[in-house]
């Protein structure tokens, strides 16, 4: 079994007192304990920003990619070898900026793999600039009169690019979260959680308060996460009430279903075997 | 009379089956015996406008098409147009005149035979679609030429499904028989069967050579995104994929493609990509997280004239300072240059080798010359691909230390394991980090591990000394050196025969690796030139540029095509003249 303390690091955490980085850092190694993943098992791929550390912050397997490229990176990765539970990293600007496209092909594709996305809702490494998921109006370096156009709505997005799991969280609430992680990760197929974090030290509007003001529980109200317009319906839902949970969830077939004649064959083994390509040359005579 | 000595060029409107129907007219050679090379010339449409397809084919090994051609089939009037002047004296025109009217003056020709086929009334009272009179002409040619219809009948029969295949047979015997009994004997070409050495050949294109190459290599990921010249890679490989193991994908953008395959190298598959400029653009920074995380996927650029979206369906040598230089800062990486279809293969499998030894991003750069024009080459030799991982530690990790992925080694070259392995923990990063790959900013240890990835590079090329690097063809030693890389092959080669016909005039260096750049190789082989000609497809000379920084050496003469054309032999030939 794994323990926290296998799970440590020797490097030393380098993100702000208080930000929430640090509650989907815990939650995550929760989730990991409570599956029972073996850490040779599972991959952690990262993009680039102050959530991209996580692959510095738990002693698993690890990729930490390019801003934006969580998601290839990680296909990649689980198409080289299925048996591999893949789990990404982005950040808001990472993932819904630079990486938008990536997003909702990611949600048709449905590969067997988790991405979770650390919505600061401001890009935080490059100190405090606006996101694709900062609010209309607010103010920052480089939007010093608000942010003009309104916001991107990543979970209705993912629930319209047919998402086979849509999740939020907030890691305001670590336990919950740690539930939904372990959820997604068991969930076969494409599974996404938004998670609200607070960064301390450049929103100064989407704060801890401001949050836990604001969410509630999509499985505390009746919400059936197997009904899509009803997920849709909370998906738009903002202001002062904010839903977090599981939006929906399907069982449909992964990309992996659809590769019959790489099921079972250990691929990276495979690439060290001459293949004889005798049938295809004969075709050239 | 012209025995085995033959250039057809089959022209028309894009979508009337050109491409098809010169492929098929090829192979009939190739089973005669003969040497082939076909290249097709298309635009950037799907209907309409002006393709042909150039097949050349003779007793003897042919390297690249002519500048004349011997006998066309026009499907339109604007082949007709196009082409009267390339035809050699004597030549003929296989055209229905009840399609096509061309006067006299139009023509402007009178030495050369109009020859009409009814390829529209035959095609329609076979009942077949109107793309079949194209195989209508080619049995008109068969007739022309003497040649044995049955090989090209047995060539339908392997091309299409039974009934399709027997439609086009009896299409070809109507044309076939028509031009035998309208124009027998009155055309000064002929095509034999000839007996070859017995070995077993193949009508292969470039990018079909590196695909093979990929999967004998044990590739078992292939993605992309379609960019012209380079989508015949992933159509071939997609096509084959389920025979071979391979998951093969068309991914949402290039840059998808190129951190897929970064990804799935850094979990032990042997991965590739390809694409043409505009592609490699968007691949260029996951190129640099290869280089960074030390990840080995295949990368190849097919070339087209830029800059932008250019000459999307023609060719160039463009690209070749960007495929050196792409994405941002300092890192070793291999870039190889085939000249021919055999190249493409043998040098995509040390392509798969090398990188995965060194753990470097190799990029293999070829154009739409070389990887749509087809050449006949010997089959490939499978008892030579040898796979060669380097040090990999498969199932469980035994070492008493911690496993590090980034592990300083006295050669550079870190052990790899693959997430999985029982005992390691495989972490790379395309920040700067340590020998576990965690994230540094530490200066000494930035130092380090930039030199541990330079360091690489010695090994290698010392490894590359028993590569070849470069080639030299012709006379071991001549007054004139031409200088070429990639896809000039086969031209400068029929240049060269040219230009020696008397006397040894001239040499040829074949640049096979630019990165690492064979510089000692070079300069040996300079030295015993007294004159150079860089001959590239280019407007800048970017070899020439290569030659001076390594070798502080200028070259004489530069030959420079940029029209998007690959350079014909006799005209080479002359151009070379002149600057001597
Ligand atoms: C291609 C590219 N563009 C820009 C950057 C600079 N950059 C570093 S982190 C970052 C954004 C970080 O924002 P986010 O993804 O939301 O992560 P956070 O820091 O908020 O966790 C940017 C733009 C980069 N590294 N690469
Ligand atoms: S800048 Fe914001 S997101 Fe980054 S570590 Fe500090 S609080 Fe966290
Ligand atoms: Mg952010």
């Amino acid at each position: 079994m794994v323990t926290l303390d296998d799970l440590k690091t020797p490097k030393t955490n380098t993100w702000c007192p208080g930000c929430g980085n640090f509650g989907i850092l815990m939650a995550f190694k929760k989730a990991l304990i409570e599956l029972g993943l073996q850490r040779e098992d599972v991959v952690l791929v990262s993009g680039i920003g102050c959530h991209g550390k996580m692959v510095n912050y738990v002693n698993i397997n690890g990729f930490h990619g390019i801003h934006g490229r969580v998601i290839p990176a990680a296909q990649g990765i689980k198409l080289a070898n299925p048996d591999l539970t893949v789990v990404g990293f982005a950040g808001d600007a990472d993932q819904y900026n630079e990486g938008w496209g990536h997003f909702a092909h990611a949600m048709r594709t449905n590969m067997d793999m988790t991405l979770i996305v650390h919505d600061n809702m401001v890009l935080g490494l490059t100190t405090g600039q606006a996101t694709s998921t900062s609010q209309q109006g607010f103010k920052s370096k480089s939007t010093p009169y608000g942010v003009i156009p309104p916001m991107l709505n990543p979970v209705a997005h993912a629930l319209i690019s047919n998402g086979s799991f849509v999740a939020r969280g907030f890691s305001g609430d670590m336990f919950h979260l740690k539930s939904l992680m372990v959820e997604a990760i068991r969930h076969r197929g494409f599974a996404v959680i938004d998670v609200f974090q607070p960064c301390v030290s450049f929103n100064y509007l989407n704060t801890y308060d401001w949050f836990t003001q604001r969410v509630y529980k999509l499985e505390e109200q009746g919400h059936d996460p197997t009904d899509k317009q009803q997920a849709l319906q909370k998906a738009l839902e903002w202001g002062d009430r904010i839903p977090i949970g599981i939006f929906y969830k399907e069982e449909r077939p992964t990309y992996h279903d659809s590769l019959p004649h790489v099921k079972g064959l250990d691929l990276p083994k495979l690439s060290s075997k001459p293949v004889d390509v005798t049938a295809s040359m004969k075709e050239m005579m | 009379m012209i025995t085995n000595k033959l250039s057809l060029l089959v022209g028309g409107e894009a979508g009337a089956g050109i491409s098809r129907s010169g492929q098929l007219f090829a192979k009939a050679c190739l089973r005669g015996g003969l040497n082939v090379f076909g290249t097709i010339d298309y635009q950037s449409l799907i209907r309409g406008g002006h393709n042909f397809y150039t097949v050349r084919a003779e007793t003897q090994q042919v390297y690249c098409q002519d500048d004349t051609v011997d006998l066309i089939i026009a499907l339109n009037k604007e082949t007709i147009l196009l082409h009267k002047d390339e035809l050699a004296k004597g030549g003929a025109i296989i055209y229905d005149a009840d399609q096509i009217k061309i006067t006299k003056q139009e023509l402007s020709r009178d030495d050369i035979n109009l020859i009409h086929v009814p390829l529209r009334k035959i095609a329609k009272d076979l009942a077949g679609p109107q793309i079949m009179e194209n195989t209508v002409a080619l049995g008109a040619a068969i007739a022309l030429l003497d040649y044995d219809p049955q090989i090209m009948n047995q060539v339908l029969k392997d091309a299409f499904k039974p009934k399709i295949a027997q439609q086009n047979i009896d299409a070809t015997k109507q044309g076939y028989d028509y031009a035998k009994q309208n124009y027998k004997d009155m055309f000064g070409y002929k095509l034999q069967k000839t007996k070859t050495d017995g070995k077993q050949r193949i009508f292969v294109a470039g990018n079909e050579a590196v695909a093979l190459a990929a999967i004998s290599a044990g590739c078992k990921l292939y993605a992309a995104y379609p960019m012209t010249p380079s989508t015949s890679i992933l159509h071939f490989l997609a096509s084959v994929d389920r025979e071979y193991n391979m998951v093969v994908l068309q991914t949402e953008t290039e840059i998808a493609a190129m951190n897929m395959v970064a990804g799935a190298s850094y979990a032990g598959v042997r991965s590739m990509t390809a694409t043409s400029g505009g592609g490699f653009c968007l691949m260029s920074e996951g190129i640099g997280m290869v280089g960074m995380t030390e990840t080995s996927p295949v990368v190849v650029l097919v070339q087209r004239p830029g800059p932008s979206t250019g000459l999307p369906t023609y060719t160039a040598q463009g690209d070749l300072r960007f495929a050196i230089h792409a994405s941002q800062g300092e890192f070793p990486r291999l870039v190889i240059a085939p000249g021919d279809v055999e190249e493409a293969y043998y040098l995509t499998l040390d392509a798969f080798n090398l990188a995965e030894k060194y753990q470097i991003p190799a990029i293999i750069i070829s154009d739409k010359y070389l990887g749509e024009s087809n050449q006949t080459t010997q089959i490939y030799d499978q008892t030579k691909t040898k796979i060669d991982r380097g040090q990999i530690i498969t199932d469980t990790y035994a070492g008493t230390e911690e496993y590090m992925r980034h592990k300083i080694t006295e050669n550079g070259i870190s052990p790899r394991a693959f997430p999985g392995t029982k005992n390691a923990l495989v972490r790379t990063n395309a920040d700067e980090h340590n020998e576990l790959g965690y994230t540094t900013e530490d200066p000494i240890l930035s130092t380090k591990m930039a030199d541990k990835r330079f360091k690489k590079l010695e090994a290698l090329t010392k490894e590359l000394q028993n590569h070849a690097t470069v080639k030299l063809h012709g006379p071991k030693t001549a007054k004139t050196t031409i200088i070429g890389w990639g896809s000039t092959k086969g031209p400068i080669l029929e240049a060269m025969k040219i230009l020696n016909k008397n006397e040894d005039k001239v040499n040829y260096l074949q640049v096979i690796y630019l990165t690492p750049f064979p510089t000692d190789r070079i300069k040996t082989i300079l030295q015993s030139a007294k004159e150079t000609v860089v001959v590239e497809n280019n407007q800048t000379s970017q070899l020439s540029s290569l030659i001076r920084e390594h070798l502080l050496v200028d070259v004489d003469h530069r030959i420079l095509q940029y029209d998007g054309r690959p350079f014909n032999p006799q005209s080479l030939a002359q151009r070379i003249l002149e600057v001597l």
